[in-house]
């Protein structure tokens, strides 16, 4: 447990909590997917299911990993994380609100033409934003200039970068992947949402990415591949990344699009459709368990 | 006339900076040789980064650099910084507003042999159109110097084109350049010449040749493409009634259609004619070959200058 300062909605007492693992962390998870479900259902457009499928490891990098002040988003030791997959915003924004970058009631701002929280990341604008991120394919480059940058700088912080499985369909990600291994990298972990799911069907009838961790180990890469919805393995997976000396890291994270939703799970339809009013209600329901509000 | 290379002024000068910033990382795309920044990478080699011939890559890792307080220069030919990255250039770079220096060289038609896949003649119009991003394209070497220690120190993106042949050189070590200042390098009553980069040359060379016709013409350096230097060109509307551009690019999108935008939204009436290449792929040759051919001569100027003066609507202010 690495955090620095205080944030809107984590107290002292929960902090604590946290520290002897008693924190509620499905309560948590419920509550950040519960935040992208209502603003994506009050913006009336996004991208629902690659959103509810990486809450667990937002969770793992900005709650327990990641060294960084929410309260001085510009500290230079910070570690960094980089949305590569800009599309999963939603959830960005509810974990950078929850972890006081923001007040969790811009939340509802989400692609307003009032606010600044925009459809995809814009680091010109949001705190804890590093680039901004949309167009597909960026994301590991950048990550990878931020990694260079701090071992030239002799500093200590660590870089990840969150890349969709689809999006490894970019040829930019395979040149990027390449420099990391060459640069030597081991200050850089890449995470992938494997939720096997694209835009136009599944990722294997689209242009399938199978033998993925094959690939990777072939780019110089050291891999692993997990359950993207177990805290406890990302945890393990992120220190194991940590230990790993003189090559860059690949967690493949096992994953299920629109997790947490029975009705939205495995579902292409809800990849960049947002939830209906009735849709959320429902959706509300079944993620109250946990007796948070 | 002195001959000076504006890339190898760049590499000179990539190397002075650098003794001076330690935040000046190099980033290059396996044509170090050519750009001219292998001088940097013997001079400091833990702060070049060559990426091997990955130009997409290359941009968005600078874009990463300079999230940390670096000052990335990244260069290759323009025709594969402009366009082979254009969406790295637009996401991570113009509108992420970062600190990115870009750094084409081997612009243009006087790329010569290496023929049409290499000769960028859209780049200008690519980086124009970009929000956050200025457009440099400098008219000789001592120009070039100056241009690059003035991006060094301003903040924000900047696309400066430079060339693979060697330019006139035109300026003395006294010259000052400012970015979006315009330098009026002769003055003149009849046209104006607004030329960027090798054609400045020509053009000075062009007014020449008329005003031994008789034909008074003014020349602007306007090395910035943007910002462009609205007044410089109101002036000379106003002053000398007719204007022709010229540049060693696509006569779309470049230097003659920011000139043309500038009169077109004002209320002064002056005919415009753009020399530049007219909308077609170059071949091999040599360059002064390929100038000639895709009329972007001294002549080629010359005439251009008689036409606009011929179609103004009023006469010679002051002939």
């Amino acid at each position: 447990m690495s955090m620095e300062t205080g944030s809107a909605l984590i107290n002292k007492e929960e902090r604590v909590k946290m520290v002897e693992k008693e924190f509620d962390w499905d309560g948590l998870a419920r509550d950040i997917r519960r935040d992208i479900l209502r603003i994506l259902t009050k913006a009336g457009s996004g991208h629902t299911g690659g959103s509810l499928s990486i809450v667990e490891i937002l969770i793992a990098l900005y709650f327990k990993k990641m060294r960084h002040r929410p309260d001085n988003p510009d500290w230079p030791d910070r570690d960094r994380f980089i949305l590569s997959k800009g599309h999963g915003a939603p959830a960005l924004y509810s974990v950078l609100a929850r972890q006081g970058y923001f007040r969790l009631s811009e939340l509802d701002s989400l692609r307003c033409l009032c606010g600044r929280l925009q459809g995809h990341p814009y680091c010109c604008n949001t705190p804890g934003v590093e680039i901004s991120t949309g167009s597909l394919g960026q994301g590991l480059s950048v990550a990878n200039g931020i990694a260079m940058a701090g071992k030239l700088d002799q500093r200590l912080y660590r870089v990840y970068a969150l890349l969709g499985d689809g999006e490894l369909q970019e040829g930019q990600v395979w040149e990027a992947a390449m420099t990391s291994a060459h640069y030597r990298l081991d200050n850089l972990c890449a995470l992938i949402d494997y939720n096997k799911l694209q835009i136009d069907g599944p990722v294997c009838k689209i242009m399938g990415i199978e033998p993925v961790g094959e690939k990777w180990k072939a780019f110089g890469w050291a891999v692993r591949q997990i359950d993207g919805h177990s805290l406890d393995e990302i945890m393990d997976a992120l220190d194991w990344a940590e230990r790993e000396k003189g090559r860059p890291s690949m967690i493949i994270c096992n994953t299920v699009k629109g997790k947490g939703v029975s009705f939205m799970e495995n579902k292409v339809d809800y990849h960049g459709v947002a939830p209906t009013p009735r849709e959320l209600e429902l959706a509300l329901a079944e993620l109250s368990g946990g007796g948070d509000a | 006339m002195a001959m000076l290379g504006t890339r190898d002024v760049y590499g000179d000068t990539l190397v002075k900076l650098g003794a001076k910033n330690k935040d000046i990382v190099v980033l290059d795309a396996d044509l170090s040789v050519s750009t001219r920044t292998a001088k940097f990478a013997e001079a400091y080699p833990e702060r070049f980064f060559n990426m091997g011939i990955a130009e997409q890559d290359m941009i968005s890792t600078a874009a990463g650099l300079a999230t940390c307080g670096k000052i990335p220069f990244v260069s290759t030919f323009a025709v594969f910084l402009a366009g082979r990255a254009w969406d790295q250039v637009r996401q991570c770079v113009c509108y992420s507003e970062k600190n990115v220096k870009l750094v084409s060289t081997h612009a243009g038609i006087t790329v010569g042999e290496d023929s049409a896949t290499h000769q960028a003649n859209e780049d200008i119009a690519l980086m124009r159109i970009l929000p956050n991003m200025t457009v440099i394209c400098p008219a000789d070497g001592i120009e070039t110097a100056r241009v690059i220690e003035t991006v060094a120190m301003h903040k924000g993106p900047v696309y400066v084109r430079l060339a693979r042949c060697k330019f006139p050189v035109i300026y003395d070590e006294n010259y000052r350049f400012r970015i979006g200042k315009s330098d009026m390098i002769r003055d003149g009553s009849q046209a104006t010449i607004i030329a960027i980069g090798i054609m400045v040359s020509h053009a000075i060379e062009a007014a020449k040749r008329l005003s031994e016709e008789g034909i008074d013409v003014r020349v602007i350096n306007m090395s910035t493409v943007k910002p462009i230097d609205v007044k410089a060109i109101h002036k000379a509307a106003l002053e000398t009634g007719a204007i022709v551009t010229a540049e060693e690019h696509s006569i779309i999108g470049g230097l003659g259609s920011a000139v043309s935008e500038v009169i077109g939204e004002s209320n002064i009436p002056c005919p415009i004619k753009r020399i530049g290449v007219k909308d077609c792929f170059g071949v091999s040759g040599k360059p002064e070959e390929l100038l000639e051919k895709y009329c972007l001569g001294v002549k080629d100027i010359i005439e251009a200058a008689k036409d606009a003066i011929k179609r103004r609507s009023r006469p010679c202010p002051s002939a």
